[in-house]
């Protein structure tokens, strides 16, 4: 499916789209960032678990083949909205979501929520390998789905294999059981699995927190691969990798969106006071 | 996010050190700059030797700076307005070193003309200096302050100072052309004023980074008009 085509991009190179305090205002500050496409598409999204609102009035844009970072301290709502965008808060039974979310102009509220996932992959902090063989882990969500023939299985697994940047450690012991893998090999295991079923956008919630810095570096290298072919959003608690990854980053602060701009902007010179104080580590 | 007492760290401690030894260098030179024009103007052999000497301590912080930042760039690996911090100490410790070189130069050419009789009022460059003085001042007040106007009063005066060094020199050369026995003292004030106009540029440069540290902006080469 083809990205929403930007509607009058800005002549200026940067973005620059910046939230405000009232949601009414919120859409009418949003500006697109020249030469964009815009993928995901959020307007004045509200959350809460039972009475408490954890995020306020989201409105921004995910820009297609493009690397957008979510930071932010704990408890912001980065996260929140991350899963919100799969729809995988929808496994907690009193959390709700209020507002759009357009996938290629597509309300993600209406659509199947299967099909949903199957276009909007995501990988989270901790790898979680299903308790299969390597190849089983690639084969599962495909087989699922029916997308692939049994005989074009291997190629299929070999090739989201290669796409992870895995297959040349693992491709003699497809049928060893994932867990033989390191912590990191697991990550891009879990990687691979996502894009076994060729997702549009892949989320990764903090894919690197728990790796070295080996592992990160293969994780970051293969994040700027796969921009050619899906549009990738993470959470990172990590400002530098933040840096060295995204192309866009946005700012969370107590679920708010407090500046998003291109990752350039936000790490040289940001605009609002909390976004410097943030990534400077001053507080208060 | 922790709210209440701000938490001071360690990695801004050392960002006031390294602006500390920044001002240290910064002191040092605008007394040398100063020294010597005097030596120049009032023919002050002791200043010209204070200059001389001063010139080690000045290389010496220009290499402890450098190290002191390139540190910083390592370990905390800065962002934002420490970025722009650390980046504008390493090119103003540059410049600032470079202009002690000059002064050094000036104060060479002073001891060289002690002997001399005097063969032209030194109105321009008693004038010249004067400026440029205060630009060197103002640029590294304006980096305390985090003055983005002052720095930017600092561009302003560069032209003057091109200008009173072209009209020096034309005036040099009449007097050379005048008597052949004034060239060696003429060619002296012209290396005099030569200098005194590049330690404005590098008055100017500071003044650019100061820009560029408050304002995250780039005004060099009219990059901001372009953008």
């Amino acid at each position: 499916m083809s990205p929403m085509q930007a509607p009058s991009p800005q002549p200026a190179p940067d973005v620059t789209m910046r939230s405000q305090t009232f949601p009414m205002q919120m859409a009418e500050q949003q500006k697109q960032a020249a030469g964009e496409l815009s993928k995901l598409s959020t307007t004045n999204l509200n959350f809460y678990y039972g009475s408490f609102q954890a995020l306020h009035g989201i409105s921004m844009q995910v820009y297609a083949n493009r690397v957008t970072a979510f930071i932010g301290p704990s408890g912001c709502g980065k996260s929140t909205f991350l899963r919100t965008i799969n729809r995988m808060y929808e496994i907690i039974r009193t959390s709700r979501a209020e507002g759009e979310i357009l996938l290629d102009g597509e309300d993600i509220f209406k659509l199947e929520v299967s099909e949903l996932r199957k276009r909007v992959g995501m990988v989270f902090q901790r790898s979680n390998p299903f308790p299969k063989s390597i190849f089983d882990n690639i084969a599962y969500g495909p087989r699922i789905n029916g997308s692939v023939s049994r005989s074009g299985m291997k190629d299929h697994v070999e090739q989201s294999l290669r796409r992870a940047a895995l297959w040349d450690e693992v491709k003699d012991k497809l049928h060893a059981s994932a867990y033989s893998l390191s912590g990191g090999q697991q990550q891009r295991l879990c990687i691979a699995r996502a894009l076994a079923v060729n997702p549009e956008v892949l989320l990764l919630d903090e894919p690197c927190s728990a790796l070295d810095p080996i592992a990160t570096a293969k994780i970051e290298d293969l994040i700027f691969q796969l921009k050619d072919s899906c549009t990738i959003v993470i959470v990172t608690h990590n400002m530098q990798q933040a840096a060295r990854v995204a192309d866009y980053t946005g700012f969370f602060l107590m679920g708010k969106l407090i500046e998003f701009d291109t990752t350039t902007v936000i790490f040289k010179n940001p605009t609002r006071k909390e976004t410097e104080d943030y990534i400077t580590g001053r507080f208060g | 996010m922790q709210t209440g007492a701000r938490i001071v760290r360690h990695f801004e401690a050392e960002l006031e050190q390294l602006k500390g030894k920044l001002l240290e260098m910064s002191a040092l030179v605008e007394a040398s700059v100063q020294r010597s024009v005097s030596a120049v103007t009032q023919k002050d052999r002791s200043a010209a030797d204070q200059v001389l000497r001063d010139e080690a301590r000045v290389n010496q912080l220009e290499m402890e700076i450098d190290e002191f930042a390139i540190n910083l760039l390592a370990t905390q690996q800065p962002l934002a307005a420490d970025l722009r911090l650390v980046v504008a100490a390493l090119k103003i410790n540059t410049d600032l070193e470079r202009m002690g070189d000059l002064s050094v130069s000036i104060a060479q050419r002073a001891i060289s003309l002690l002997s001399e009789p005097v063969i032209q009022p030194m109105v321009d460059i008693r004038h010249m200096s004067a400026l440029v003085e205060s630009m060197v001042r103002k640029s590294m007040d304006a980096f305390v302050a985090n003055d983005a106007d002052m720095a930017r009063s600092v561009l302003a005066s560069d032209d003057a100072v091109d200008s009173l060094r072209t009209a020096s020199y034309h005036e040099l050369v009449s007097f050379m052309e005048k008597d052949p026995h004034n060239i060696p003292q003429a060619l002296d004030l012209i290396g005099i004023t030569r200098s005194l106009e590049r330690i404005a540029d590098h008055s100017t440069n500071i003044a650019e980074d100061v820009l560029f540290l408050v304002k995250g902006v780039d005004v060099r080469h009219h990059a901001e008009a372009r953008q």
